[in-house]
């Protein structure tokens, strides 16, 4: 939008109002969503040794190169395919073997992403529907969750497994809290949970921190906080009126809060720009939908865990939210003072 | 103070007003060359009453008004007229003006004459002596001042809103005005409920010019109930109807003016310049004009004789740096890039800002990630994020269904979008088309 125009020896610049601009650029965001989550990346590698580290990198890998190959020009700068893969491979049990991930990551920006049109055009999150496909395609292995090793270092699983081979590792296994929770009624002490020292998902773990490294993207306004807020509070209104019903059959809010997917999925999946609502009362409704869904699969759904089709099937629902909760412009009827107010009285 | 005055949304752009806001108004010596464009107002162009070669007192009458929105154009130099043809408007078009040699020798003293006294003139002479004086409002947007002094008869104005919210960054003119002329504002403002016959005024004016409002809180009128309201520090608060809506709570309903709603909104320096009418008998030749920037010089608060060129306003200021890369008119927010320095400063320059690379490099622009952020930041609720998708695959009149016409082009969703988008850019392009579409059906 730039021209110039010479005047002498000047060059003066010829530009559409306004002449000054907002610092933050969509690449500062993104690669600030990347940044946030390196603390998160660091504890996945301090629970699940290497493993967490290899898997990260396949997801990347996957994702990057397949926007690399099919995306526009330049379009890795803008970070999103970097977020695409990191938050694929957060979600990834330890042991998958690398080349599953990196599946992943291609199928999630080829699929989730470039097929719609690339950055901004996408309905559902690139990164779950990544894993939703790894989920319908390699069923086992998507929910083979090793035990706790004594040696950090030792891999968590037949991580370089050739495709389609059987794996070569008998893997101890350990159930998740989510899934010991669903087909045993059995609750994990909520401070473990916070901490992120049980069985599970890659990044999924770290409760705590990853509020922490959300907190500082909803700070910046990176990430709209009514998201995770009206998650967060849906989840515990919804599994606290159960749990007051039936301490016996269902789990407790703290035990729904921080298990499973739900924090990284609040923070991080639900809030992706492109695919939730662009109004703030949107927002709301976005969030509590996901809320409701999260119980309803995870108290009455066939699968422990329910965060990842709660998004995508909220993402879907976007178009029609936003439309619902299009502002009403100044001077119109609707935007009357209302009674009682300053501006009433005024 | 009671509530917070101010509006919802709108931005936080960083001020930069402390280049100038402490220095006081200076005056320009008169160039060699003055260009009077005959379109200085909106509304019809003022016809021209010289011709070429004629010689022209300081304050002649050279433009006459052309009906009733529109007001004539005063020579603002002793000189001789040279050519009236097409010259460079600072909107950036060519545009008939009045070419004027300036007598280098001339004392400038205005021909002798009749001063009337505001109070014994009726609303309607009131009226006729603001227009033959040429007086527009000289925030920006140079609308005829007379034309709101005349409501209609079914319409009770109860209210005199004065602007001095100045909220554009790196401008200071309004600021000075109030801080060193703010018994002229305050006549003003006596002058104006006298005519609109108005028992109230409000004075709204940024607290970050606390020097202004004291000033202006010193000189109020004992017999007059006058206010001045500190408001939140915001853009666009100097818009009207977002300064209206701080100062009253009062919204303009679409396709309504100020005055439907009981309010006429004059800006502090429309205000002194009226009573200077009244003071002097002198018509609106002159204005003060903030030129700053981090690509100039020396920034200052000049009084500019009407029709200078920016070639010689700059050069007055010290020239520009080394790394000027941009002269906007106005302020940064809503004002216009400069391709020409001959373009003269007409009535309605707020300012000249002198931007650098570091303002103006090219940003990329990114695809629209619906980040909601030109949302929050929409002071009339519009969803530009939806409007811009719309103007980009040329469905216009889906825009119009989408409250197009209430955009003010702020500016603020472009200054926040983080994709670049040049959001105001193609909606004021989309408002033309309409205005277009409309004219071609009617």
């Amino acid at each position: 939008m730039s021209e110039t125009s010479h005047v002498g020896d000047l060059q003066l610049q010829l530009r559409a109002s306004p002449h000054l601009k907002a610092p933050d650029s969509t690449p500062t965001i993104m690669w600030n969503v990347v940044g946030s989550l390196v603390p998160v990346v660091a504890a996945a590698t301090w629970f699940f040794g290497p493993s967490a580290l290899l898997v990260i990198g396949a997801a990347i890998a996957g994702a990057v190169l397949t926007e690399r190959a099919f995306g526009q020009a330049g379009s890795l700068g803008d970070g999103s395919a970097a977020i695409t893969g990191l938050l694929l491979g957060l979600t990834l049990p330890p042991g998958v073997s690398l080349w599953i991930a990196f599946v992943g990551g291609a199928f999630g920006i080829g699929f989730g992403k470039l097929v719609f049109g690339g950055l901004g055009q996408n309905v559902f999150n690139p990164a779950l529907l990544g894993r939703a496909f790894l989920q319908a395609a390699f069923p086992a292995a998507m929910t083979t969750w090793p035990a706790a090793t004594t040696e950090w270092a030792q891999l968590r699983g037949d991580n370089f497994a050739f495709p389609f081979t059987t794996s070569s590792v008998d893997a101890v296994t350990e159930a998740t809290p989510l899934g010991l929770m669903k087909f045993e009624s059995t609750s994990t002490d909520p401070w473990s949970l916070m901490i992120g020292a049980t069985g599970g998902s890659l990044g999924e773990t770290a409760g705590l921190l990853i509020l922490v490294c959300g907190g500082y993207l909803a700070v910046r306004n990176y990430l709209n906080w009514r998201i995770p807020v009206s998650i967060l509070l849906t989840v515990a209104l919804f599994s606290g009126l159960l749990f007051a019903l039936d301490s016996t059959r269902f789990a407790s809010p703290l035990f729904a809060l921080f298990s499973g997917g739900l924090i990284l999925g609040a923070m991080y999946m639900a809030t992706d720009m492109v695919t939730s609502p662009v109004t703030n009362a949107g927002a709301w409704i976005f969030g509590a939908g996901i809320g409701i869904l999260v119980i309803l699969i995870r108290t009455w759904g066939g699968l422990p865990e329910g965060v990842m089709y709660a998004i995508l099937l909220m993402n879907a629902l976007v178009p029609f939210i936003n439309r619902a909760t299009q502002p009403t412009p100044y001077g119109s009827p609707g935007r009357a003072p209302k009674p009682g107010t300053r501006e009433a009285e005024a | 103070m009671h509530a917070r005055l101010s509006f919802r949304h709108g931005v936080h752009p960083p001020e930069h007003k402390e280049l100038t806001a402490g220095v006081p108004v200076r005056r320009m010596p008169y160039p060699e060359e003055i260009v009077l464009p005959l379109r200085q107002h909106t509304g019809k162009p003022a016809r021209p009453l010289v011709e070429p070669g004629d010689r022209v007192e300081r304050g002649d009458k050279i433009g006459e008004a052309d009906g009733f929105v529109s007001v004539p154009i005063h020579a603002s130099s002793a000189g001789t007229v040279k050519e009236i043809g097409l010259w460079p408007h600072p909107d950036g078009s060519m545009a008939e003006a009045i070419r004027i040699t300036v007598d280098t020798f001339s004392p400038q003293i205005p021909r002798p004459r009749i001063i009337p006294h505001w109070d014994g003139l009726t609303p309607d002479q009131v009226v006729k002596a603001v227009q033959r004086a040429g007086v527009v409002g000289l925030g920006g947007a140079a609308f005829p001042t007379h034309v709101k002094l005349l409501p209609p008869d079914d319409v009770a104005v109860d209210t005199l809103i004065v602007n001095g919210a100045e909220c554009e960054p790196y401008l200071t003119t309004d600021h000075r005005v109030m801080t060193e002329y703010p018994e002229r504002v305050q006549f003003g403002i006596r002058i104006m409920m006298h005519t609109l016959g108005v028992q109230r005024a409000i004075i709204g004016v940024e607290k970050n010019k606390p020097d202004a409002i004291e000033a202006l809180r010193g000189t109020l009128p004992d017999d007059l109930d006058v206010a001045v309201q500190g408001l939140t520090v915001k853009y666009p608060q100097g818009y009207e109807k977002m300064l209206i809506h701080a100062l009253t709570g009062r919204d303009v309903p679409p396709g309504k003016l100020p005055m439907h709603i009981g309010v006429v909104v004059q800006n502090v320096a429309s205000l002194a310049c009226i009573a200077e009418v009244f003071e002097t008998g002198l018509p609106l030749i002159e204005r003060v004009v903030t030129v700053t920037g981090p690509g100039l010089r020396k920034p200052s608060n000049l009084i500019v004789p009407v029709g200078a060129k920016i070639r010689d306003v700059l050069e007055f200021c010290g020239g520009l740096a080394d790394e000027a890369t941009e002269i906007v008119f106005g302020g940064p927010m809503m004002g216009g890039s400069q391709p020409d320095l001959d373009a003269p400063i007409i009535k309605s320059t707020t300012g000249i800002v002198v931007l650098t690379r570091k303002e103006s490099r090219p940003r990329r622009t990114y695809p629209c990630i619906k980040c909601g952020h030109c949302l929050d930041a929409c002071p009339v609720f519009l969803n530009p994020s939806l409007l811009g998708i719309l103007a980009q695959a040329g469905r216009f009149e889906e825009m119009e269904e989408a409250d197009l016409a209430t955009c003010m082009l702020c500016g603020c969703c472009s200054y926040v979008c983080p994709s670049n988008i040049p959001l105001s850019q193609m909606f004021a392009l989309a408002k033309a088309g309409a205005q277009r579409r409309k004219q071609q059906a009617a």
